[in-house]
């Protein structure tokens, strides 16, 4: 028998074990989203091709179709143009297409990007502040506001469509980025105080009081002492409010149509000739995968990071 | 530098009292200890003057100036935690220029102080680390500092050696004893521990049950103590008390229990009822063979260069501490006696006492 270990210590089988199982399940989840990457660079045959073809010639041709429109011409026009200035006039023109100027991808896109950030940071920064009043103020009912402010999540958000569109249209918020954000605000706060009050909690009141004896406000101890500390539950609050607005589709169909579009419904609407052009909407979805995907990664290190870095002994 | 004096100072939280009516006054560059056993109110008295807690009722004069209902950044006093609680997210020399930056100084003057006050503690080379890479005492250290480079008008610590390992916390002793000499300046430090205070204090206030019971020096806190709480809690071990069924009466001067008759000095005081305690210090009793209070030997303490000797008597256990050529046995027949009139005789009412020639 192998004395050389502790009891503490997990014996090989079971770390291979556990090795196996995560190898797995990521591949298993990663297989959509391989799919989904290997289909933006197909071209529109073999994207529905049958069987499916794992190995491809890879094209650009979906991320051009993505940012542009088209129209299809006659040979005989498009022999009577001068020649094709870019790489990508050339790759439509031998579709026997012209571009016809640029798709409202960029603008979906863009649109995204201000409603998610916007209603991640407004969710986060009042978040915070709501957080670190309940966790450090007498405040009266504590237990039954925190329980109501839970309780707006107990149903799901799409459950009171029908008054947030007729409030929205009476207040002229639909189709708005601001509408938008505060909507998206509002589903994520509850779940934004409750992690950060966590967080909050954890924070020894000793910082504030020293920073308050050295003769700093209570909102400036807030910002400059336990705000810096509660940066872990701020990385993690920030990432879960980011994916939900950024991937938020019921409420974007419904309050959205020009002006404050996001990328999801505008995505699956991308039509190519005779029915969707997948290797568009591979291309869309793959770019609209990546601010979150970096938004993480950066993220990422204070998620790891401990709150106090041992500077208080308890 | 200032003198502080609380009046009247009194907290409560709901139904809980935990400073009742105290009256202090601490002078200018004192260094004062305020002692006693956890939940007695010492921390909230602290955190009052600091003004992390604002007072019931009662007043608390800063120098001149009443503070009572000001708040802690309007106060001017620097206070070190339990914890320390340095900021994590800043190293060594930002911490102790933070307070400075609030204040308005100027780079070069907030370079100045933190650099002298760093040289003064002797942590100029370590300005540059991490909080998290300093060890306790260094943290102790940038704690201090951080209190000093502000030039308060008056320290308060809350334990700051408390979560120090007993040989460094010696050491952090001497330290804030020099340190309270070179800076001069007034210092409220709290406490449980009965030897910091004594060796730390210019005065100590023993507090117990949100009362102050007495405030003075160490030594007389030690050797005339007014309650007999105070004359158990200091000392290690504690005052040893005899119940005597007997009252006290003016101008006494010998007491007889168990059938012999003990000297004991003049009493100036007549004892409220007949149940009175007799008290007296481990180190003035000596062990002998007659005339004293029969017991035997249960057990014995070797503390290297005395013993402490406890003796099973009819009224408890006494401890003795004696010569360490003394030689018992366990179970031994001995007699316990005192060696010299430092007696104090407590009434059994107030638990305060008595007045008496030792006890002027």
């Amino acid at each position: 028998m192998d004395t050389s270990r502790s009891y503490l210590e997990p014996s090989s089988f079971s770390k291979k074990l556990a090795a196996t199982i995560i190898i797995v399940y990521t591949v298993i989840t990663l297989i959509p989203i391989s799919w989904m990457v290997m289909t933006s660079f197909k071209n529109v045959n073999s994207a529905i091709s049958y069987p499916p073809e794992v190995l491809f010639e890879p094209s650009l041709e979906g991320y051009v179709n993505l940012f542009t429109n088209r129209s299809r011409q006659s040979q005989e026009y498009l022999d009577s143009l001068p020649a094709p200035e870019t790489w990508y006039e050339e790759l439509v023109r031998s579709r026997e297409m012209v571009i016809t100027g640029p798709s409202k991808f960029l603008g979906r896109y863009s649109n995204s990007m201000i409603i998610g950030f916007g209603s991640t940071f407004a969710s986060v920064f009042l978040g915070a502040l709501a957080a670190y009043a309940f966790s450090r103020f007498r405040v009266p009912l504590k237990d039954d506001l925190l329980f109501f402010i839970l309780s707006t999540r107990m149903f799901p958000p799409i459950a009171v469509a029908v008054p947030i569109f007729i409030m929205y249209r009476k207040l002229g918020l639909g189709d708005t980025h601001l509408g938008m954000i505060i909507l998206y605000t509002v589903v994520n706060l509850s779940l934004a105080v409750w992690l950060l009050k966590g967080f909050m909690d954890e924070i020894p009141k000793e910082y504030e009081e020293a920073a308050m004896i050295d003769g700093y406000s209570r909102l400036q101890a807030f910002f400059k002492v336990v705000l810096p500390q509660a940066m872990t539950g701020i990385a993690a609050t920030a990432i879960f409010c980011m994916i939900f607005s950024w991937n938020e589709y019921a409420f974007a169909v419904l309050l959205t149509q020009f002006n404050a579009q996001t990328a999801p419904p505008f995505i699956p609407t991308i039509i190519g000739e005779g029915g969707l052009d997948w290797p568009a909407i591979g291309a869309g979805t793959t770019l609209f995968l990546l601010p979150v995907m970096i938004f993480t990664i950066i993220l990422r290190k204070h998620l790891l990071r401990g709150i106090t870095f041992g500077a208080v002994r308890k | 530098m200032s003198k502080i004096k609380i009046v009247n100072l009194q907290k409560s939280f709901g139904d809980f009292t935990a400073v009742k009516n105290s009256n202090l006054t601490i002078n200018d560059k004192e260094f004062f200890v305020l002692l006693g056993p956890s939940g007695c109110g010492k921390t909230t008295t602290l955190r009052m003057i600091a003004g992390l807690e604002l007072p019931t009722s009662g007043e608390i004069y800063l120098g001149d100036e009443e503070v009572g209902m000001l708040r802690a950044s309007e106060r001017d006093i620097a206070f070190v935690f339990q914890l320390f609680a340095l900021y994590p997210h800043m190293n060594v020399k930002n911490n102790l220029s933070f307070p400075l930056k609030m204040q308005g100084y100027s780079r070069s003057e907030i370079k100045t102080r933190v650099e002298e006050a760093a040289k003064l503690l002797r942590i100029d080379h370590i300005l540059n680390s991490n909080i998290s890479s300093l060890s306790g005492g260094d943290r102790q250290r940038v704690a201090l500092g951080r209190a000093l480079v502000r030039r308060p008008k008056a320290f308060l610590m809350d334990e700051p050696l408390g979560t120090l390992d007993a040989e460094f916390r010696e050491l952090m002793c001497l330290e804030l004893k020099k340190l309270h000499i070179d800076v001069g300046a007034t210092t409220v430090y709290v406490t449980h521990d009965q030897l910091e205070a004594m060796s730390l204090a210019d005065r100590i206030a023993v507090m117990d049950g949100g009362e102050i019971l007495q405030a003075d020096e160490p030594s007389v806190i030690y050797n005339k103590p007014a309650t007999k709480f105070v004359a158990s809690f200091i000392g290690s071990p504690g005052m040893n008390f005899i119940s005597i069924d007997q009252g006290i009466s003016n101008e006494q001067s010998t007491l007889n229990i168990e059938g012999t008759n003990f000297n004991i000095p003049k009493q100036y005081e007549i004892s409220k009822g007949k149940k009175n305690s007799f008290g007296i210090r481990p180190e003035n009793l000596s062990l002998t063979n007659e005339g004293g209070l029969k017991g035997s030997v249960f057990g014995v303490e070797y503390l290297g260069s005395r013993k402490i000797v406890t003796v099973k008597t009819n009224f408890g256990e006494i401890k003795v501490k004696t010569d360490i050529s003394t030689s018992v046995k366990i179970n031994e027949n001995v007699q316990v006696k005192p060696s010299n009139d430092n007696i104090i005789i407590f009434d059994g009412e107030t638990d305060k006492s008595l007045k008496s020639e030792f006890m002027n």
